[in-house]
């Protein structure tokens, strides 16, 4: 019984870890600029193929991991550049209709870029699976939670030390006083739209060894990204990572335990609930407007 | 300046009037080509199916006209991307049937798009050779409609045959949200008890889903549970099978037809090694035995695509290429495009060989199939082999 628990778990971080970063993604453009970027997934989904298609080329993977990662950045810019900020001007409501055309957009793209296909990319370190009291794990599981950690902490450091970092950070929270104080909240809007593109692309290319990797793999994990994200609290980096893993563990314990046909209603009824009772997530601070 | 207005006008007016002639009169009436229509998802999630069936019917409507034909006609492929889509394939059908005016349709890569075009070709009466797998297509018999892919009725026969001959009697499901896996799912449930075998596990998995361990380790974990089906389609049984090589299961796993392409074992890496699956003969052609009747056909099908295209073949375009020959085989045998006498042709096929087998079709079967069509393979050493 209690193996399997543990099999749950694990199964649980690790997928909830992926979630994790895709939510960090949103809730970086979100800071930013108030719009929740439903491109975030297509990010994931360029990682992942950008780094199959350049291994296969013959590409190393310390090549063509941060390459693939180069390339979805620049196209996080170059959205921002050509797509949401000649509509500054217009509500947060276009921005984010904006987003979903773009994200439709590279998919499309993708399908012509590569093909149809999924595809595999093998696991950094081997495919012998770990015993853990009684479990077993990936080593590329392994993988995708301890980069997630790193990656969590980098971003700490990048908000809390950096001047970039607090400039975003003070941009989230009033956008206004932010450009009184001389920090050019176009200059963030741009750089957060690179940073949580890079940010997917690690995703996909963590989980591609796992999971397999198409054009279309952005569309679920955009939309569990962006549930753990509204979990913990849109914008929270701290709320983030706990909503993805709070989202991976009760998919999986509910796949184990109660019915895998009801798994993904069992992981969204515990997300309107929490709504419910906290409508702003689970540690999103509850600003009041001034009037 | 104005007379010559005039005879510009009278010179065009001669001109059409020769050109209506010609038309007339030419031998273009006696060459007007046999339209084949088709709609395909050539785009979107099932496009691994749609894209070899469309290459395979462009490459085969080619190897035919340079051949000079079909009773002295070329052929002529009219083919629409419907991406799997229902809508879309109801929409190129139409178009297909009454502006194009097509001879007879080989098409539909999905069961969804198949069911939704059926009421369209009935009410038109034309010819329907659809390339999708359930069992519901030509059950109950439609006048018009017929199909080339085994069912998934059969894939659960002959997988429960096999796991008789192995004395496995308690299994596990694990399948998925797709038509495909639906479907299959529910004709294994209505056939095990048949075969004596107990279904005492039924686990399900989403869409998207990206790791399929907690399901599986519930099976493990299911007191008696002696083999393991996974009626599926697309990247889920990949996973599957991943996950189950992670969990160190060791029960064998049975895939569907559904996977039956090298995709699948490249996707699943080592852990496909052992997994079994029902699939035409084409996958594993060049190990037939030189006796085998099916041998020539899929080798030389086989030999075409990949030397053609630098690709793998699969059993999806094996579909296409039993569709389009079988409608060839129907008009030159009806003698004509005549729609009425072309279907009755196809019902009267008997012992064409196929990719997917010895096709004997009748008035209560529109497919023609039997279990002899389906072979059991296992993959061994990352390839696929015939299960003696």
């Amino acid at each position: 019984m209690s193996a399997q628990f543990m099999q749950y778990l694990l199964t649980g971080f690790t997928v909830g870890a992926i979630y994790a970063l895709v939510a960090l993604g949103f809730s970086i453009i979100f800071n930013a600029s108030h719009v929740i970027n439903f491109a975030q997934g297509e990010f994931v989904m360029i990682g992942g193929m950008a780094t199959v298609s350049l291994s296969a080329a013959g590409l190393p993977y310390l090549l063509a991991i941060p390459l693939a990662i180069a390339a979805a950045a620049l196209v996080g810019l170059a959205l921002e550049k050509f797509a949401v900020e000649p509509a500054r001007g217009a509500s947060v409501v276009t921005l984010i209709i904006i987003t979903i055309g773009a994200s439709i957009f590279l998919r499309g793209l993708a399908m012509l870029v590569w093909d149809k296909r999924f595809h595999a990319l093998k696991p950094f370190t081997g495919d012998v699976p770990i015993a853990i009291a009684g479990a077993t794990i990936l080593p590329q599981s392994l993988w995708v939670i301890g980069v997630t950690l790193a990656i969590v902490l980098a971003l700490s450091w990048f908000f809390g030390r950096t001047l970039l970092g607090k400039a975003m950070l003070a941009t989230s929270h009033n956008r206004l006083a932010a450009q009184l104080c001389g920090i050019n909240v176009r200059m963030v809007l741009f750089v957060s739209f690179g940073l949580s593109a890079a940010l997917g692309a690690v995703a996909g290319i963590l989980i591609a060894p796992i999971t397999l990797t198409s054009y279309d793999v952005g569309v679920m994990l955009g939309l569990k990204g962006f549930a753990a994200a509204i979990l913990g609290g849109l914008g929270s980096g701290v709320g983030a990572v706990v909503g993805g893993l709070a989202l991976g563990i009760a998919e999986s314990m509910s796949a184990g335990y109660l019915s895998s046909a009801y798994k993904d209603a069992i992981a969204f009824v515990i997300i309107l609930a929490v709504l419910f009772f906290m409508p702003s997530g689970l540690f999103r601070k509850r600003g009041g407007d001034r009037v | 300046m104005k007379s010559t207005q005039a005879g510009n006008s009278l010179k065009r007016g001669l001109a059409a009037i020769a050109t209506t002639f010609a038309l007339y009169t030419g031998p273009a009436v006696a060459q007007e080509p046999i339209k084949i229509g088709s709609f395909l998802a050539i785009t979107g999630p099932f496009a691994f199916l749609g894209d070899p069936e469309n290459k395979t019917l462009e490459l085969y409507v080619g190897k035919i006209n340079a051949a000079g034909g079909v009773l002295g006609r070329k052929l002529q492929l009219i083919a629409y991307d419907s991406a799997g889509d229902a809508e879309k394939a109801r929409t190129f059908t139409k178009r297909l049937i009454e502006q194009d005016k097509v001879d007879v349709i080989v098409g539909g890569t999905s069961t969804g798009e198949t069911m939704a075009v059926i009421p369209l070709v009935e009410a038109a009466q034309i010819p329907f050779i659809s390339l999708a797998g359930a069992v519901v297509i030509i059950e109950p018999v439609k006048k018009w409609v017929f199909k080339t892919p085994h069912t998934d009725r059969m894939a659960c026969e002959k997988i429960f045959i096999d796991m008789q001959s192995r004395k496995l009697s308690k299994i596990a499901l694990i399948s998925g949200p797709g038509g495909f896996d639906k479907s299959m799912r529910a004709e294994c449930l209505k056939l095990n008890k048949n075969y004596g075998i107990d279904v005492v596990a039924d686990e399900t998995y989403g869409g998207g889903d990206t790791d399929m361990t907690a399901q599986l380790t519930k099976i493990k974990n299911t007191a008696g549970v002696q083999a393991v089906l996974n009626p599926g389609f697309g990247q889920g049984p990949a996973i599957v099978t991943k996950n189950y090589g992670q969990l160190g299961i060791t029960m064998p796993l049975y895939q569907s037809h559904g996977v039956a392409s090298k995709e699948f074992i490249k996707l699943a890496g080592a852990a496909a090694e052992g997994v079994r699956l029902p699939a035409a003969a084409l996958l594993v052609a060049d190990d037939l035995p030189a006796s085998d009747a099916q041998r020539s056909v899929v080798v030389s099908y086989k030999n075409e695509y990949e030397s053609r295209f630098k690709s793998e073949v699969s059993t999806f375009g094996g579909h296409a290429y039993d569709g389009l020959l079988l409608a060839v085989e129907a008009m030159k045998k009806a003698g004509g495009t005549d729609k009425a006498k072309v279907r009755d042709a196809l019902e009267g096929i008997r012992g064409y060989m196929g990719t997917a087998g010895m096709v004997n079709m009748s008035a209560s079967d529109h497919m023609g199939l039997d279990l002899s069509a389906f072979r059991m393979l296992e993959v061994k050493g990352g390839n696929w082999t015939l299960v003696k």
